[in-house]
């Protein structure tokens, strides 16, 4: 099937099989390779994208239902005069990655729960985040990267 | 002023927060063009007879390239048990032969040119099993009616002394004694990048293959020992790792079956595990059985101490059987116990064997002694913080030698224990906890307390733990570092860096590290056991300032001057004769004719001993049984800190995985031996709403075995916050009777504690 997706502000059009995940649309034919497949039941988050601005799992979308819609990737964030997007920055000054495998999911999801909720408390940053998993942080920093970014925007 | 000490953000950051780190599944080589996708048919009983294997059906799939089965791998040796001193009968092939022992045990390979075609090729591989009975239950494997080996005889894989080695009189003369059976439940690592491999050979005979790992040199030895090749034909790449935590050491089967897969195809083979073949696939952890006893006087004296442990090793003993032996060196933890002892049985049963995780042994000994001190004091009606004074070991500056053959370097239990019980505001605690009671309230406070000492930075396989650096100046004033260590997560390209630049005098963003390629460098321990700084950094400092030392000489020529009379000055990183200004020479311009560089091996003497004490604070609802976790209160004395972010980032991970086994992980199996936990919807990893945020209290004890001072921080979280959780899960429900709940403190445990006590008190 082709599919016209605008992926990190390019249109693209592609030939597809049906049956492709987004993820794998985004990491194979796009070359796109923040968004890491972490399971393999939804859970984990570390496939975070955004469809249309809002955060998706993409391991749960099927490319076809990207035709027509705009996906931003973690690659695809502007920092525009700065190095980092405002989010990555926070994650970077609260030391909220280690080994970096949740990240660009975890920063998406960000992004997308701050769009949403741009002055949450700290228990709505952890339930806005309960769907991205992390094993090295337990999550303590990444609590903060998130209010860290929420404060600075 | 110096870097050292100071929070340094990560220099890889912006690499991972931009477009995401290179993991294995990533890898974009050319050497990899054309790449056959290997997947792995599982068996999916515990304890079958495999009658044969019909690959038709997969054969005529789309894209099927091949299918192979153990037959096929005829060429490639058994794996005996890693120790010598294991039953040596309990060989496992490189892929199931005759007989599964567990659901996960790979029977065949299905190489397929695309993935999808894999994934659907799999299903279509039709073996018939003879079902065996299973033997899941490890006083079932024990007893011994079911041997996962007949030909061992047993399934008892190792011993470490012997009911007949146990003191009869060990109690004798004790007031009060306690005795408690106690589960370390099996868990999961469950990195968050699952397994996988790339391999391809060349012309030239070698085998390249990318594998995420913990030490490429390891993983490169286990290669070359399971392909039975030459170490000479075997290139090992680690690609960015998606977390460790110690179940990544060394090389498994499906790597070594991509690897012969590639050659026997002779085309590139990659493999990619899913999360579900993960939590099958990968080693699990801890899974003990403990019996902890320990005797006293009334007046809060311990005594005496027995640690009597069971260890399951799964279906074929790996790290799992090596586990106990680390247990048992840390039996006495911090406590000055008159006489103590302990053994241990390793045994097989129907399941994922069992390997290193965060701790790796030592947690589980923690976690015993803990729970056993908690025991004590409830027994007798004393406070635990009271008891835990009452029996530390006193101060020690001077190693400090048990009768298990740890030698604790430096130590300060008391002083551990007192800070946390005053950031933690114990008495304040202990007096809404009264409240609470007071009120009836249904929504129970429970404090736990831990007190802890690990070791970590021992393990060397032969003489005294050592690590290699090699550091190089190159004439634009950048550095190299090459090193033997192999970051996952930690932050070495950081720390390493402020270490040379310390030296050096050259910025950190000129500072480039290398590991992870067994060509580049052949010799290094790899990433684990908390090793890292103490002696891969100790070696990188070590190596910058021999640097200085050759540049030095060097200097001393260009500038026509003695060496004595030259000064290094840091801010310029250049050398100049001291009271004649206008001459100097920098590193960088000594790098021009003749490369500048010093390879080196830092000699730790032994191992390091960190320490600390945790104090967790838990509401339980008696109602439901349900745990929310409130605070961790923690000091973790790992001597002196090189940059704190990455020492707090190291704490609150190893946290949140220790409490997470105290009251949500757990990897179950039925009695058939069938998982119901092997996906993320059905295994309980912890998410951002389980976890509070974590009161670290500093406290730095240096060691005297390093020139950082430094000891290891990587598990040190782990090993002191398990127990604490549990203890303060117990301690919640203390007034009810309960004296001891298993891990991990579910909403079912908890409540069937609470209902087994009120009907005991009616």
């Amino acid at each position: 099937m082709r599919v016209n997706i605008t992926v990190n502000d390019e249109p693209r059009s592609d030939e597809v099989e049906p049956r492709l995940l987004l993820v794998h649309y985004l990491r194979e034919v796009c070359d796109l390779r923040a968004a890491n497949v972490g399971c393999d039941t939804t859970s984990c988050g570390a496939c975070t994208v955004l469809l249309d601005g809002k955060s998706v799992k993409s391991c749960t979308v099927l490319t076809v239902q990207a035709d027509g819609h705009s996906v931003t990737t973690a690659e695809g964030l502007d920092g525009g005069a700065e190095e980092l997007h405002p989010v990555q920055a926070a994650f970077r000054a609260e030391h909220g990655l280690q080994c970096g495998f949740c990240t660009p999911g975890m920063v998406m999801a960000t992004v997308g729960f701050l769009s949403e909720n741009p002055h949450p408390t700290e228990e709505e940053v952890r339930e806005g985040l309960e769907g991205n998993f992390c094993r090295c942080t337990g999550y303590h920093n990444i609590v903060r990267a998130v209010l860290h970014a929420a404060e600075s925007a | 002023m110096s870097i050292l000490g100071t929070r340094v953000l990560r220099t890889e950051d912006p690499r991972f927060l931009t477009i995401g780190g290179n993991y294995t599944e990533d890898l974009v080589d050319e050497r990899l063009t054309g790449a056959v996708h290997v997947f792995f048919v599982r068996s999916p009983v515990a304890h079958a007879r495999i009658v044969g294997i019909d690959p038709s059906g997969a054969l005529a799939a789309p894209g099927v390239v091949a299918v192979y089965t153990a037959a096929d791998l005829a060429d490639l040796p058994d794996v005996p048990p890693i120790l010598p001193t294991m039953n040596q009968a309990m060989k496992r092939p490189p892929l199931a032969r005759d007989v599964v022992r567990y659901v996960g045990d790979p029977v065949a390979i299905v190489v397929t040119e695309e993935a999808y075609q894999g994934e659907d090729a799999v299903e279509l591989v039709d073996v018939d099993y003879d079902a065996l009975a299973a033997v899941v239950d490890i006083d079932e494997s024990l007893a011994g009616e079911t041997l996962l080996f007949p030909e061992a005889g047993t399934n008892v894989a190792i011993e470490y002394g012997s009911e007949a080695d146990l003191d009869s009189k060990l109690f004798d003369g004790c007031e009060v004694v306690v005795k408690h059976r106690i589960v370390n439940q099996r868990i999961a690592p469950a990195p968050m990048e699952s397994r996988g491999a790339a391999a391809v050979w060349g012309d030239d005979g070698r085998l390249t293959a990318w594998i995420p790992n913990q030490g490429a040199q390891g993983t490169k030895g286990a290669m070359v020992g399971m392909l039975g090749i030459g170490a000479a034909d075997v290139r090992v790449i680690t690609p960015d790792v998606g977390g460790g935590f110690g179940a990544k050491f060394g090389a498994d089967l499906e790597h070594v079956a991509t690897a012969w897969v590639a050659r026997k195809l002779n085309r590139p083979a990659r493999w990619n595990e899913t999360r579900y073949e993960n939590l099958l696939g990968m080693t699990h952890a801890r899974a003990q059985i403990q019996t902890v006893t320990v005797g006293g006087t009334r007046d809060g004296r311990m005594e005496a101490y027995r640690l009597e442990i069971l260890q399951d090793c799964g279906g074929y003993p790996k790290i799992g059987g090596l586990l106990p032996s680390l247990t048992i060196l840390m039996t006495p933890g911090t406590y000055a116990f008159d006489r103590a002892e302990s053994i241990a049985k390793a045994i097989v049963t129907n399941t994922t064997p069992v390997g290193a995780y965060r701790g790796a042994g030592r947690p589980e000994a923690t976690a015993a002694v803990e729970r056993a001190v908690d025991l004590f004091a409830a027994e007798i009606g004393m406070d635990p913080a009271q008891v835990r004074r009452r029996n530390l070991l006193p101060p020690f500056t001077e190693p400090h030698q048990t009768k298990f053959g740890a030698v604790y370097d430096t130590g300060d239990y008391e002083a551990a224990l007192d800070r946390v019980l005053e950031a933690a505001d114990y008495e304040q605690l202990r007096a809404e906890q009264a409240k609470r009671r007071a009120n009836g309230d249904p929504i129970a406070l429970g404090i736990g307390l831990s007190s802890y000492v690990e070791v970590t930075g021992g393990g060397a396989e032969s003489g005294e733990p050592h690590e290699n650096a090699l550091v190089e100046v190159h004439p634009d004033g950048s550095v190299t570092i090459l090193t033997g260590t192999s970051p996952h997560g930690q932050g070495h390209e950081t720390a390493w860096a402020m270490l040379a630049s310390d030296v050096l005098g050259i910025p950190m963003d000129k500072i480039t590290l290398k590991w992870g390629d067994t060509d580049l460098i052949p010799r290094g321990g790899g990433t684990g056991g908390s090793r890292s700084l103490q002696q891969g950094g100790s070696a990188v400092q070590k190596a910058s300032r021999e640097l200085v030392d050759v540049a030095r000489t060097r200097a001393a020529e260009e500038l026509e001057a003695n060496p004595d009379d030259l000064q290094f000055d840091v801010a310029t990183s250049a050398f100049a004769v001291a009271g004649v200004p206008g001459t100097s020479v920098s590193l960088a311009q000594l790098a021009e004719h003749e490369r500048l560089f010093v390879e080196t091996d830092f000699f730790q003497p032994g191992a390091t001993f960190p320490f600390g004490a945790h104090v967790a604070v838990v509401d339980v609802d008696t109602e439901t049984g349900k745990v929310v976790l409130r605070r961790v209160i923690a000091v973790d004395d790992a001597g002196v800190i090189l940059n704190p972010l990455l020492a707090d980032g190291q704490r609150h991970g190893g946290i949140a995985q220790g409490a997470a086994q105290a009251f949500l992980e757990e990897f179950v199996y039925d009695a058939d031996g069938n998982p119901m936990t092997a996906s993320f919807a059905d295994y309980p990893f912890p998410s951002a709403t389980e976890m509070p945020s974590f009161e670290l209290v500093d406290m730095q004890t240096p060691t005297t075995y390093n020139p950082l001072g430094a000891k290891g921080i990587g598990e040190a979280g782990t090993i002191g916050s398990t127990p604490a959780v549990q203890n303060a899960v117990v301690d919640a429900l203390s007034h009810l009777g309960v004296r001891h709940i298993d891990l991990p403190t579910s909403p079912q445990r908890v409540w069937k504690a609470i209902q087994a006590a009120r009907s005991e008190n009616a």
